[in-house]
């Protein structure tokens, strides 16, 4: 067993402890995080590894979102059925989106999921007979799993944690074997990779249905926790959320998004029961992080540490070089 | 008979306000190979600035001009004070833009409030014009004129002038435009300056027609992309034809399936990436 899986087991085992020591708010709190920390993980997958950044990602978060509620309530589907059909629905337009957006790269590739996450989120405001528009769509009552009750804080806490941890030891199961290592082979060397052999555009494509997979379990989630969407779950302002979660913690590193999903809930947290400028302060975090912290924090920091750490082996190999190259001349 | 009409006029009158956001920011996507997502936030500030401007008595044309001169110098200020700062990270400079466009919109809430403002057309343009015995609203024909102008001096700024050539070589080949002694980093702050500038021209004359509420710049910016997607990026042609396109589309799509109007604008977007992913006139090589 190596450092950082202890280290991951460590942190579940903390999180684990978290109703024992919080009153229900901060647990809610949590479970919150717990949220927006695997949508913005699963945001990374191609922000991160793939290169691709993507300003439509609230549309697959939404739409299962949505989804749920809409084949639940108004469909009458039975729980199960209605989560697996709307993250079926919520994937299959990651698929169909991606076929889209890849026929771009680089910014045109934003550009393009900003435009068909903008028309999700027209459906979600303007056809008031599907989605009842702006007033949004209630989640009555919170699934059973395993016939297990999940209304109270702790008991739904729970149900995110594992929910949360499964899937993010997918994830990093994924981003470890050999597809992951395609995928930043992609970002890096595009040319290489398809000398090589490699199909580069199904390998984005793969990864960009995977990342909306996850992104619309995490919606599930979402909707449990809320037990109300509105079409601000499929906005622009929530895309931009969940991409500064990513690239304030740190794109392309598995901790970086979850610690940027904490900062960002918290900041939206604290700062909506003083001020009502959420959206200026998101955008001046955004500024702030792109100018000053291009990397994110967690790759910051971890470059401080070596910095801190590193100092005596860089400077010694140098200098015990030198005399061995003017002896040998 | 007189629905098809009207709608068609409202149509190329739309057609010639998103030609006036969307030359802009084609020209901008063009030479600095980044979407100004902050676009439709300076059409919104347009807006705004031509109804207080306007409130406080002034013509309506200066007014309107005076909008695009105070957000065009804001448009100078962001690329100066923040995008040159990240040159060459164009990632970074999209979302600092992204994040600009909510700080505008933010602080237009806070000193607009969240009432729509309407933005008063002017006096002689309010009466309808008839003409074959039909009525039109006159001010549509406006519009449309003033999209016309602004089309014909940015072709001729364009393709007439030694500042055009060198926007255009640094859109070809920014490289070369470099190597042979044109100083790009001026250009990017002209064509931000006229992109955002044009943009805040077009929020005031739009104004009468959309009035200047919260949400507006994010119900402009995605039919200013679409244009662009249609028309190709850096293509003052393909910025007028796909600017008329989505104009219609749009607008005969509210007016007779208000439930998708954004579906519908959104299928000739996919058959254009499906088909000619660069868009119909592509201007930049990519």
């Amino acid at each position: 067993m190596n450092r950082n899986a202890i280290l991951a087991l460590l942190g579940v085992v903390l999180l684990g402890f978290v109703p024992f020591v919080m009153d229900d708010f901060f647990i809610n709190l949590t479970s919150q995080i717990l949220c927006y920390a695997l949508f913005a993980v699963s945001l990374n997958l191609i922000v991160g590894y793939g290169g691709m950044t993507s300003l439509g990602h609230a549309a697959y978060f939404g739409i299962a979102a949505y989804g749920v509620t809409w084949l639940h309530t108004v469909a009458g589907w039975g729980q199960l059925s209605s989560a697996i059909g709307a993250v079926a629905v919520a994937t299959f337009t990651a698929a169909v989106f991606g076929v889209l957006a890849l026929r771009a790269s680089g910014l045109s590739f934003l550009m393009i999921t900003l435009a068909l996450g903008q028309i999700v989120w027209g459906v979600a405001y303007r056809w008031v007979g599907l989605t009842q528009g702006d007033n949004g769509m209630r989640f009555p009552v919170r699934p059973e799993p395993l016939g297990f009750n999940i209304n109270g804080a702790t008991s739904f806490y729970y149900f995110s944690l594992i929910v949360f941890v499964v899937s993010v030891y997918i994830i990093w199961r994924v981003v470890q074997s050999p597809f992951g290592a395609g995928l930043r082979g992609t970002k890096d060397q595009p040319r290489r990779m398809r000398m090589l052999g490699h199909n580069v555009w199904m390998i984005r494509w793969v990864a960009f249905i995977m990342s909306g997979f996850w992104a619309a379990i995490a919606g599930l989630l979402f909707v449990y926790y809320q037990k109300f969407v509105s079409p601000y779950t499929v906005s622009l302002q929530q895309s931009a959320e969940v991409l500064l979660m990513t690239i304030l913690g740190g794109a392309g590193t598995l901790t970086g998004p979850m610690v940027g999903a904490v900062i960002v809930t918290l900041v939206k947290n604290v700062a909506s029961s003083y001020v009502e400028r959420w959206n200026a302060l998101l955008g001046l975090i955004f500024v702030l992080a792109v100018v000053f912290m291009p990397t994110g924090l967690v790759p910051g920091f971890r470059k401080l540490w070596k910095r801190r750490t590193a100092p005596p082996p860089a400077s010694t190999p140098a200098l015990t070089a030198k005399p061995s190259t003017e002896h040998a001349s | 008979m007189q629905f098809w009409l009207i709608q068609t006029l409202n149509s190329i009158a739309f057609g010639g306000l998103l030609f006036l956001l969307s030359s802009g920011f084609s020209l901008i996507f063009g030479l600095m190979r980044m979407p100004n997502l902050a676009h439709g936030a300076f059409f919104m500030l347009g807006a705004y600035f031509g109804a207080t401007f306007m409130n406080w008595g002034i013509n309506f044309w200066i007014a309107a001009l005076m909008a695009g001169l105070v957000v065009g110098g804001l448009g100078i200020v962001l690329e100066r004070g923040l995008l040159r700062k990240l040159a060459g990270n164009a990632q970074g400079q999209v979302l600092v833009t992204l994040g600009v466009s909510f700080i505008i919109a933010d602080v237009c809430l806070m000193v607009w409030t969240g009432d729509p403002v309407p933005v008063p057309a002017p006096q002689w343009a309010r009466a309808p014009t008839f003409f074959i015995g039909y009525a039109f609203p006159t001010y549509r024909l406006v519009v449309l004129g003033v999209a016309v102008v602004a089309a014909v001096l940015l072709y001729i700024l364009m393709e007439r002038t030694r500042l055009g050539a060198m926007i255009r070589a640094g859109v070809d080949d920014m490289e070369m435009a470099r190597g042979v002694g044109i100083r790009v980093s001026l250009l990017f702050m002209m064509v931000f300056l006229l992109g955002a500038a044009l943009a805040g021209l077009g929020g005031t004359i739009g104004g009468p027609i959309m009035q200047a509420y919260p949400g507006l710049d994010q119900d402009m910016l995605p039919l200013a992309l679409v244009v662009v997607i249609l028309g190709g990026v850096g293509s003052l042609l393909g910025a007028f034809v796909g600017s008329f396109a989505v104009g219609f589309i749009y607008n005969f799509g509210t007016a007779l399936f208000p439930d998708f109007a954004y579906v519908i604008l959104f299928l000739p977007m996919v058959a254009v990436l499906v088909l000619m992913p660069q868009g119909l006139f592509a201007g930049a090589r990519q």
